[in-house]
């Protein structure tokens, strides 16, 4: 994940903790790991905290840019589609969530997730139950690609012309 | 001109209850599950998730089935699903660099970081059918190799020494990024409208102008500079957060067509560059789009306009197949008054042309007798 090169705005900065970096691997894991797989992680911890919808779920688009001869001026490409949410929960935590896709469910999970995790009782399980196993999940599959596509790897050989 | 009628209900609605039960096809036949049709017929989700310009392989799958497998029609209906949902925002732009490579080959280096890698490719397949296929025998696992964590550096970032090649263009990050989407197209383009518009064009319009360009017509000496396709994350600022996040991945084909150029008054000799990006594993038409984005480059490279892919009102006018379809399409929907209209001009002009001829006959007979 890239990101690092993103302006911080010191207030939201503050309002987590300073756990900026934390919260947007989170939230980037999060929203990445396939739903079925966050879903039966969540049942596994037990949380049930009561959450009210202070913002949507709403589905929309967000314009994706590419660059032109990739690393160029900005240009669209196309819209990806998106789920947003933000939620409270019963300790007064917001969470917000932003994922590709149509999926409300997954997206308010995620948001409910973001707000447990800004409350120090739940933020260690959260990351050692939920985050971290999803992650190397995606690490995982990552690796399984990468070895699929590494066995289709040409390897050229100089031919001997037989001329000595 | 199409002029309202009215009347006809009934019988529109028991044809769209026909097309219904056509679509169906035969019901002693399992239906297709988006499942199946995402899941196997995935290069056909690519194309209608590109031309229908909105990532989301479920809802394109859901338009193919639906479209009975008509892919223009699906584009159509996705892209009238898109315009019923709001805009959040845009994401970063994202860096093809740092991709989850799927395949990626070179056909300029043979040798270069990361590797020629082939990936699930269609090419050196013998394209004889199978007839196994008509079943659905077991597979054997794909092969796996030990990845050697070598970065998979873009042939762009290796070929920038000694001036050889272009560079990509400066960045300006104050300059707007266009979109064709919220302001209507104006030419002349400039270089991401046009990118913005490829990218969303039909495969066959721009794959016939980019061999248009092969044959002579507009030549541009094109080398595949590199084929990437995988994965890249999405981010997106939050504003109530004060920083992106990753919201999620697509899929995308990248094409660097690199070019001979001779040189011209506004720039040197050199290698210049085409650049395509499209949604998927849509690997012929993001090489059709690199070739006719670097056609459409001429007035900026001080080449001569001769040809039809270098003309940017042509192509970009006439590649969105949405647009072509409603117009060539809207030409079967009654036009009955407007017939009548020509049905009467046809036929005075008819009697005006034989009364005209037969005076002409009767003063031409008239010359004979007198001489």
């Amino acid at each position: 994940m890239t990101g690092a090169g993103h302006q911080r705005d010191p207030r939201a900065a503050a309002a987590d903790g300073g756990g900026m970096a934390g919260r947007q691997r989170r939230l980037s894991v999060l929203a990445k790991a396939p739903a079925e797989d966050l879903l039966a992680r969540w049942k596994q911890t037990g949380l049930d905290p009561s959450v009210e919808l202070l913002r949507g779920p709403e589905s929309g688009l967000v314009a994706l840019r590419g660059r032109i001869g990739g690393s160029g001026q900005p240009f669209h490409v196309g819209e990806v589609s998106a789920t947003r949410v933000t939620v409270r929960i019963g300790s007064g935590e917001v969470g917000h969530a932003m994922i590709s896709g149509r999926d409300v469910c997954k997206a308010q999970l995620v948001a409910v997730i973001d707000a447990l995790a800004q409350d120090p009782a739940h933020a260690e399980m959260i990351e050692r139950d939920i985050v971290a196993p999803l992650e190397q999940g995606l690490a995982e599959a990552d690796a399984k690609l990468r070895g699929e596509t590494a066995a289709t790897r040409v390897n050229f050989f100089t031919m001997v012309r037989g001329e000595d | 001109m199409y002029v309202a009628v009215k009347g006809g209900e009934a019988a529109i609605a028991n044809a769209h209850r026909l097309l219904a039960s056509r679509r169906r096809g035969d019901a002693t036949v399992p239906g297709l599950t988006l499942e199946q049709i995402a899941g196997q017929l995935s290069l056909a989700v690519d194309r209608v998730m590109g031309e229908g310009s909105l990532y989301d392989p479920e809802l394109a799958a859901l338009a193919i089935k639906q479209a009975r497998g008509d892919l223009i029609e699906a584009v159509f209906l996705l892209r009238a699903y898109r315009t019923t949902l709001p805009r959040f925002g845009h994401s970063e732009p994202v860096d093809t660099g740092e991709m989850l490579v799927e395949r990626r080959i070179s056909a300029v280096y043979k040798d270069l970081p990361g590797g020629q890698l082939l990936g699930p490719t269609f090419d050196y397949t013998h394209r004889l059918l199978d007839p196994e296929l008509a079943g659905d025998p077991p597979l054997d696992a794909p092969e796996t190799a030990a990845d050697t964590g070598e970065r998979v550096i873009r042939v762009s970032d290796i070929l920038g020494d000694e001036g050889l090649i272009e560079d990509d263009p400066a960045t300006d990050i104050s300059r707007p990024v266009a979109d064709i989407t919220r302001t209507p197209m104006e030419f002349p383009m400039e270089r991401d409208a046009r990118l913005q518009t490829l990218a969303r064009g039909d495969e066959g319009f721009l794959l016939a102008l980019a061999y248009s360009t092969q044959r002579g017509y507009a030549r541009s000496h094109p080398f595949a500079g590199e084929i990437r396709i995988g994965e890249v994350d999405v981010e997106v600022m939050i504003p109530e957060l004060g920083f992106a996040i990753v919201i999620g991945r697509v899929k995308l084909t990248e094409c660097q067509m690199v070019n001979q150029f001779k040189g011209s008054a506004k720039a040197p000799p050199q290698f210049t560059r085409g650049y395509g990006l499209v949604f998927g594993q849509a690997e012929r038409k993001a090489m059709a789009m690199s070739l006719c984005d670097r056609a459409l480059r001429a007035s900026e490279l001080g080449e001569d306009i001769t040809a039809p892919a270098q003309d940017e009102e042509f192509v970009l006018s006439h590649c969105d197949n949405v647009q072509s379809t409603g117009f060539v399409e809207h030409l079967k929907l009654p036009h009955y008054v407007d017939f009548q209209a020509e049905l009467d001009l046809v036929r005075r002009m008819r009697a005006e042309h034989f009364a005209k001829a037969a005076d002409d006959a009767a003063t031409d007979v008239a010359k004979e007798a007198a001489e």
